[in-house]
This record gives structure tokens, sequence and C-alpha cells, in this order.
């Protein structure tokens, strides 16, 4: 795990990651403008490094209804407005990037925060990135297994020569500046399926699994069989860290919690996908099972260590500004995670071996 | 009440007949709700590329968004080889796994032969159920003879639609009043 800068020992990892969504909020109808969002994102990474949390990631969507298209430039300002906390992207759309720019952005972000960047590298779930940007979404595989084995390639080797179908010829090229340990950590963000997570598996690189709800147990398969193809090509799967993530709502009790996140829930999924969600399927969310983070402070540690004896993850992500949610109870989820969810979290999964 | 007629083929008349003749009953019985046809052949939409429906554009999207929007949706479908035309399962493709979640949609058939009358069981059935639609079970099956120069002159197949418009807005009516009591159990 030292390469990926993580010391299991301690525990879990708790993050915090945003897909930089700016939604009106559902119980007020009032939305706050693009530039108190973004300022709102560093905030809340103050808060989180103060609370002492692991990770805060911010990712980009090219898309309506999302303010970080931009994500390594607010990145850097959460770098710069923080001390100890990684800062990560959650995820970058590489299919639709230069993995030479993004390398160099990353970089530099690691120099700007003293070696605690991350990439998360991702496929993009919408098609608004291709089209803004001029990529065929029928290049779609392709596009990101191509330039997710570059920017491999230029994160292990000093001098690169490679070629390609979707970029010019590198010839002895060498990328500077170049990070502080030698190397970025670099992930595979995967959908829930196990075909995303296997490519994964083919390389050996880590991967952080999207899990917008249902049964935890569904997302086994995917981890495991990650495992699985990793080791049959050769990676020892106790190197490889997994981030397993999660929607995120708490409250002193449960009844709080689950009444003041529906709303943000629903009318964020029917934004982005045109269908609302299910109240039934919410009323069932506050099950340990369940992998909706929604709950009072006790329900989210029995739900994070039922995952930890599922998966045996190195990382949990909790995403907990969907929606709309005001800047208020962003930063009572962090001070209830920093006092008393994430302190439990590692006591029980801290010199875990795996 | 929002109600969508569709008219699944851009080709022939007697699927588009049926949807008129179904949509002015409903009309007369139900003045307050809002009732659109949407013949596919007056759209002309691109295939399914597994993208979220609206970030397609122009009829693709125009369609899609109004089934979406509806709380009722009538499907008038010919048969072609034993199935659904192309065109109709485009629509499907187009939309979400869950689009018909607390939609009811019910169901005409226009066929050249009875021995097409499972058809809508076999066929079309299977794909409203796994996108979660409330299916009116009976449908109206119409044979080519029942038309006549772009009229229906069977009154049986009359009667027959009369009472699958009424069955369409009494479900959207009872399954409103299920959610209504399930939701009522619900503290958020």
């Amino acid at each position: 795990m030292k390469q990926y800068r993580m010391d299991t020992d301690k525990g879990i990892e708790f993050g915090l990651y945003s897909i930089g969504d700016h939604m009106p909020n559902p119980h007020t109808g009032s939305m706050i403008n693009a530039e108190q969002r973004i300022q709102e994102f560093i905030e809340a990474s103050k808060l989180a490094d103060e609370g002492g949390l692991d990770v805060f990631a911010v990712g980009e969507s090219h898309q309506p209804h999302f303010t970080t298209q931009a994500h390594t430039v607010l990145l850097g300002a959460i770098a710069q407005a923080t001390k100890n906390i990684k800062v990560a992207s959650s995820s970058t759309v590489l299919s639709t990037s230069d993995p030479v720019r993004v390398f160099e952005d990353f970089v530099t972000l690691d120099l700007i925060s003293k070696g605690r960047a991350e990439i998360v590298a991702g496929r993009g779930s919408r098609v608004g990135a291709y089209n803004l940007l001029g990529y065929d979404v029928n290049d779609y595989e392709e596009l990101f297994e191509e330039k997710m084995e570059l920017l491999l390639k230029l994160n292990n080797e000093a001098t690169i020569t490679w070629k390609g179908q979707f970029r010019a010829p590198l010839n002895r090229a060498s990328i500077l500046p170049q990070p502080i340990h030698g190397r970025l950590p670099i992930w595979r963000a995967v959908g829930g399926t196990p075909a995303s997570a296997i490519k994964s598996g083919y390389a050996g690189v880590p991967i952080m699994v999207a899990m917008l709800g249902g049964p935890s147990i569904n997302f086994k398969a995917t981890i495991d069989s990650y495992r699985e193809t990793a080791a049959r090509n050769g990676f020892d799967p106790a190197t490889l860290p997994v981030t397993t993530t999660g929607l995120f709502y708490t409250a002193t009790n449960s009844q709080d919690a689950q009444r003041e996140l529906y709303p943000h829930l629903n009318s964020g999924f029917q934004a982005i996908r045109g269908t609302g969600y299910p109240k039934q399927q919410f009323a069932q969310s506050p099950d340990p099972r369940d992998a909706l983070m929604v709950g009072s402070p006790q329900q989210i540690i029995e739900k994070i260590l039922y995952q930890h004896e599922l998966f045996g993850h190195q990382r949990f992500f909790a995403q907990l500004d969907f929606g709309g949610v005001p800047f208020d109870k962003i930063a009572r989820n962090i001070e209830l995670i920093a006092t008393e969810i994430m302190p439990a979290v590692k006591k029980h999964t801290a010199n875990h071996k795996e | 009440m929002k109600i969508i007629g569709i008219s699944g083929s851009i080709v022939g008349s007697k699927t588009r007949t049926a949807m008129t003749y179904t949509l002015e009953l409903a009309r007369k019985k139900y003045p307050d709700a809002e009732i659109e046809l949407l013949d596919l052949a007056d759209y002309e939409l691109v295939f399914s590329d597994g993208r979220n429906y609206s970030d397609y554009e122009g009829d693709t999207k125009t369609v899609t968004e109004a089934i979406m929007a509806a709380d009722a949706i009538i499907i008038g479908t010919p048969t072609f080889q034993a199935s659904i035309p192309a065109t109709l399962k485009n629509i499907f493709d187009l939309l979400p796994v869950d689009a018909f979640r607390d939609k009811v949609v019910s169901i005409l058939v226009t066929a050249g032969t009875p021995k097409h009358y499972l058809m809508a069981e076999q066929q079309l059935k299977p794909i409203l159920a796994y996108m979660k639609a409330h299916i009116v079970p009976l449908y109206v099956f119409i044979e080519e003879k029942d038309f006549h120069r772009k009229e229906i002159v069977n009154d049986d197949v009359l009667f027959r639609l009369e009472r699958l418009v009424e069955d369409t807005v009494r479900y959207v009516d009872a399954f409103a009043g299920i959610r209504a009591a399930k939701d009522a159990e619900y503290d958020f």
C-alpha cells in the first residue's frame, strides 16, 4: 500500500468526494450561485482537513447542473487552503483529456500540496464531455484504455516513447515537473459492475467503486473479481487498495437523517437522470446491509463496518453534497464524521491485515 | 393527468387510425386530462446509443421527454414479423430502464391475422414489465378486417377501445392511491 501512500495499520481511510453538482436546495427552492458553490468546496475541504479526514476529492462533469468542470483548478485552491488532507479527483474524465496534461496538472498539484495529490481516472458516465470536447462516444472504451495506459506509463517511466491512435506520438519525452515521491497514486473509477472492475485488475490499478445504493453485497462480486483478475495477471491484491463510495447523510437520529436527505436525493436524481429515487427503496436504506449511507452516526458506523467485513477495503468515500445540500448541513455532516463516525470506524478496522 | 398515445410505426395507417379513435374517446370522457398523440411517423428519431434520454437533441429529445413526463401511455403497435416494429423498440431503447416506474401503460395492437393475438403477451409486455410499467392486463387486438378506408367498422372494437381508455385512467388513479397510502407510512 506504500506506493499509494496508505497506511492500513491505522484503519481505513475516510474521504469526501463530490461530483460537483450545482442544484437548488429542494427544501427551500433556493439556488446558490456558482461562485458560492465553488467557494463552499474550498470551505468544506478546510473543515474536512481540520477534522482529520484523509481525502477530499472533486470530479469533473461537463453537463447542465454541474460546476467543477475545471476540477484541477479547484483542487489547486483546495491544496493551498489545506494542510494534511489528500486531494484527489473523483473523477478525471481521462477519455476526453490529454494524459500528458492530466499528469502535468496533478504533478503540479502534488507540488502545491506537498505530496498529497492523487488521480482517479474515469470514463465519464455521461456524454457531455465527449460532445463538448470533441470526442466520439463510439470510441468510449478504446479512448479510455489507451489513455490510461499512457497515463500509467508517464507515472512509471522517466523517458517516454509511445504511440497510439488518439494522440500524437511521444519520442523520448520527459514530463516535467515530477511528483514529490516519484510516483502519483493513480486509481481507476469503476461503475458497479464486474466488467468494469476486471479491466483494472488486468492492469493492477487500484479501484474506486461507484455505489449509488442497493444492497452492499451486490458489489462483492465486482470487488472479488477485480482482485482475482489482478492476482491472475501477476499482481498481489494485498498491495492494491480498494475504495468504496456512498451517498451519505447523517444526523443525530435516523429519522432526521432520512427526512432531511430524501428531497435532495429525489430531486437530484430527477435532475440528472430524469427519474427520482423511489420512496419504497429509500425506506429500506437505514438497514445496515444497504449501501446508501443514511442514518444516525451509529447506523453509518455499522454500515461501513459491514462493508468492511464484505470487502476488506482500504478507503471509504462519502458523497454528502448531492442534490443541493446546504452548507450548514455539509458542515454538520463533516463534524459528525470527524467526531463520531471516523474514529469508531478507524478503531475497528485498524491493524486489519488482508 | 397526462396521457401520451404512441403510434408505434412510421408506415401504414391502421395503428394511427386506431390511436386517433382511442384518444378521441379519451378526450371526450376525460376533458380535464392532457392528451397528446406521438405518431412516430411525424418525428425523425435517431437510434439509441445508450446515453441518457435528456442528452439527445431534436425530435429524439422531444419524444422521450414527452413520454417521461406522462402519467399514462397508450401504446398502439402494428405487428411486424410476429413482433413490434423496430421503431417502437427504439423508443424503449432510448429510455432509462425504469422509465415506466409509477406509470400506467396500456396497449392496442393491429395485425393482419388473428394468429398474432399473443404477440403483445410474448413480445411487448415483457419489455414493459422490465421497464417497471403498471401494465393494463387487457389489450385491444384489432384486425385488418375491422378497418375500412381509415375507419373502424367493427362496433366491438370501439366498445373495447372505450374500456381500454377507462381502464387506463382507473389504473392511474388506483396506483396513485396505492402510492399515496405507502408514502403516508414513511416519515420522509
